[in-house]
């Protein structure tokens, strides 16, 4: 395909397949009353970055955070509000439909849940054939092509004929991946694949979706909320909290040296550097329909001033020297410079009300 | 306090049953936290159910379970309502359905406190507004009003372990209490665990697949493969030392956060059917050092140091 070659929006580097600027989504919420104000949930708030070719973007926050929001955006099942998310330099909402055609073929997804996933009333050849046929491809074609895809992730050559309910979850992952794989996407957005997998079968899905990698040159957007697991799969890491991109970065980096105070926390709970009960998270979570003004953090963090209270932290580049295979990291944080260096005195979090 | 022996449930047909829990030997003391680690279809949500005799009426069970040196089976049915609720407690893994929709979590409490605790009418608003403060809810006066929807999924399990608490139980089964949780929430939920242990001397078991909770929070674990234990023992010998090899593959197949390069090991092959499952180890098919001796007989118990169980035929030769 010659796709890659045109460039006239002028991506921000050659190697760059998906990149969002800008990105916001805002969900109406239910009114109190008829009379009630109209209120929104912000789910988005102003979220940029790029995806590199042949690598994973691994994107981390806890339920709420937009991660799914994103992922949904960038499948074109959502409208961002503002902002663009655009695939080989091309905006999404600027495609011919035969260009969305071919988005829709070149980028594909794997959910959380196995079992909702797949039709019950489908035998395994059919379901993952069924993208090929919208391809209109032809009966042999398919036939030949199913048998390969499913001896590829590793299920028997008898598999195709049986129903979903005949496997476990570990092997309908499989068969899940198997259906996206099968018209040779680009971009596969992976959102929480092993969650619903037993321990002893994550390593399984989790080695193969890397395979698939290597082999084929794949570009994932890996989402989770299993810090250790998204370092396993992904080069570049994303951590948000409530709609906001917090900190971005290399993984090793980000998830290895946090700076900010959300990500040290989730870091030092995942690798249980300090005893239970230690330290303990102080304030409340935000409310989603009046969030709190200047950083949202700020009322679960213990570093935070009237500062924060007054002023959206804008992500600013730390850390060492831009690397060749990568960007510098980037964090949302007014402080982190002093944090990391030490001189940050706790001044506790700062509520709702102050 | 809780001693379990021989403790087997099987469901389907005599003459090919599916043994969901076979031959399990366990003893919960008082003020001890034990964790039971397995995947799906390992048999720990069962053996939770059998503990407070609540199985479906098609399972047969065999085996003695004694609390505090009564038999659970003898038990009738006013002693069992005793038992339930009152000495051992349950919370379950989706608080959303432990909850009725209908009524506000004051009313919920409050029922709790005067049925099983005898609290009087003019006492309960106080007693409520405590409980609530016990696991630490903000705004407590205020969350007595509000329906269970408004509150978001780690409160509401604040809720049930205040109620599961309010009895001092003696015993407190949680079958998967933090699995819907995020991550800084569930610190907070074993947080509150471990007060309610030191605070009233409840012992609790967690029932888990998350392997990280139970080294966080257990003294012990107990880890379940194919409705047996295949190993037991005090949570810092056995994530140091493991002696299954079906221990050993599980520790090996979980990412961790540090360290240089993240290294992973998966275990070959599926969790086995229990319904096809021979008199022999159930992991030998997917066990890297099975023998013939593997396949042919079930694995004895070898005993190691501090009260460290391992089911496997080669351990001697192995660690």
């Amino acid at each position: 395909m010659i796709r890659g070659q045109q460039n006239p929006s002028g991506a921000p580097t050659k190697d760059t397949l998906v990149a969002l600027a800008g990105l916001r989504k805002e969900f109406p919420a239910r009114r109190r009353s008829v009379f009630g104000a109209r209120r929104k949930v912000v789910a988005v708030d102003d979220v940029g970055f790029e995806i590199r070719t042949g690598s994973t973007f691994g994107l981390v926050g806890e339920s709420g955070s937009g991660k799914s929001t994103i992922a949904r955006m960038i499948l074109k099942l959502e409208r961002p509000d503002a902002g663009e998310v655009s695939f080989d330099g091309h905006g999404l909402w600027q495609q011919t439909p035969a260009e969305e055609r071919d988005y829709r073929r070149n980028v594909q997804a794997v959910l959380q849940d196995p079992y909702g996933a797949l039709s019950p009333r489908l035998r395994v050849r059919e379901i993952v054939g069924e993208p090929l046929s919208a391809q209109g491809r032809t009966r042999a074609d398919i036939d030949a092509t199913v048998s390969r895809l499913l001896h590829t992730v590793g299920l028997d050559s008898d598999a195709g004929d049986r129903y979903p309910h005949q496997f476990s979850g570990g092997q309908r992952q499989r068969i899940a991946i198997a259906r996206a794989l099968s018209v040779e996407p680009r971009l596969v957005v992976l959102d929480e694949p092993v969650s619903a997998l037993d321990v002893s079968i994550r390593a399984q899905i989790l080695m193969l979706l890397r395979e698939m990698q290597e082999r084929l040159g794949l570009t994932y957007l890996f989402v989770g909320h299993d810090l250790a697991i998204v370092r396993y799969v992904s080069a570049v890491v994303g951590v948000m909290y409530f709609g906001r991109m917090v900190e971005i970065g290399p993984a090793e980096d980000v998830l290895r040296h946090p700076r900010h105070p959300y990500t040290q926390r989730l870091v030092s709970i995942a690798s249980m550097r300090q005893a239970l009960g230690v330290e303990r998270l102080t304030g409340e979570l935000p409310n989603p329909l009046a969030p709190p003004s200047g950083c949202h953090f700020r009322m679960r963090c213990p570093y935070a001033t009237e500062r924060c209270v007054h002023e959206v932290p804008a992500l600013r580049e730390a850390g060492d020297e831009d690397r060749a295979d990568f960007p510098r990291s980037r964090v949302a944080c007014h402080y982190f410079a002093e944090i990391e260096a030490g001189d940050k005195e706790t001044t506790g979090p700062k509520p709702q009300r102050s | 306090m809780l001693q379990i022996r021989n403790l087997t449930v099987a469901f389907g047909p005599a003459a090919r049953p599916v043994r969901a829990v076979s031959d399990v030997d366990l003893s919960i003391g008082a003020g001890e936290i034990v964790g039971i680690a397995g995947e799906s279809g390992s048999g720990k949500t069962t053996l939770c159910a059998a503990i407070v005799r609540n199985l479906p009426r098609t399972a047969r069970v065999s085996g003695d379970i004694r609390f505090d040196g009564r038999s659970i089976h003898a038990m009738s049915a006013s002693e069992l309502r005793q038992l339930r609720g009152r000495e051992v407690s349950m919370i379950l893994q989706n608080p959303m359905t432990s909850l009725d929709p209908l009524f506000t979590i004051g009313n919920q409490l409050g029922e709790v406190l005067a049925t099983r605790c005898g609290v009087s009418s003019t006492q309960l608003r106080e007693r409520e507004v405590e409980l609530l403060r016990s696991v630490h809810m903000t705004a407590p006066e205020e969350r007595l009003r509000q329906y269970p929807h408004e509150l978001s999924g780690g409160m509401r399990q604040r809720v049930l372990i205040a109620m599961a608490g309010s009895t001092a139980p003696k015993l407190l089964l949680a079958d998967e209490p933090t699995t819907a949780l995020d991550a800084t929430i569930q610190e907070e939920i074993l947080v509150l665990f471990r007060e309610l242990r030191d605070r009233r001397g409840t012992a609790i078991a967690i029932v888990t697949h998350d392997l990280g909770v139970i080294r966080r929070i257990c003294d012990r674990i107990v880890i379940m493969y194919a409705g047996r234990i295949v190993e037991e023992g005090p949570v810092a010998a056995v994530f140091g030392a493991p002696r299954h090899p079906y221990t050993r593959a599980l520790l090996a197949s979980v990412p961790v956060l540090d360290g240089d390069r993240v290294q992973l090991k998966s275990i070959p092959g599926q969790v086995p059917n229990l319904a096809d499952l021979g008199d022999f180890c159930a992991f030998a098919d997917r066990c890297p050092n099975a023998v013939d001796q593997c396949r042919a007989a079930a694995p004895k118990e070898s005993a190691f140091g501090d009260r460290q169980r391992v089911f496997c035929w080669r351990t001697d030769e192995l660690s």
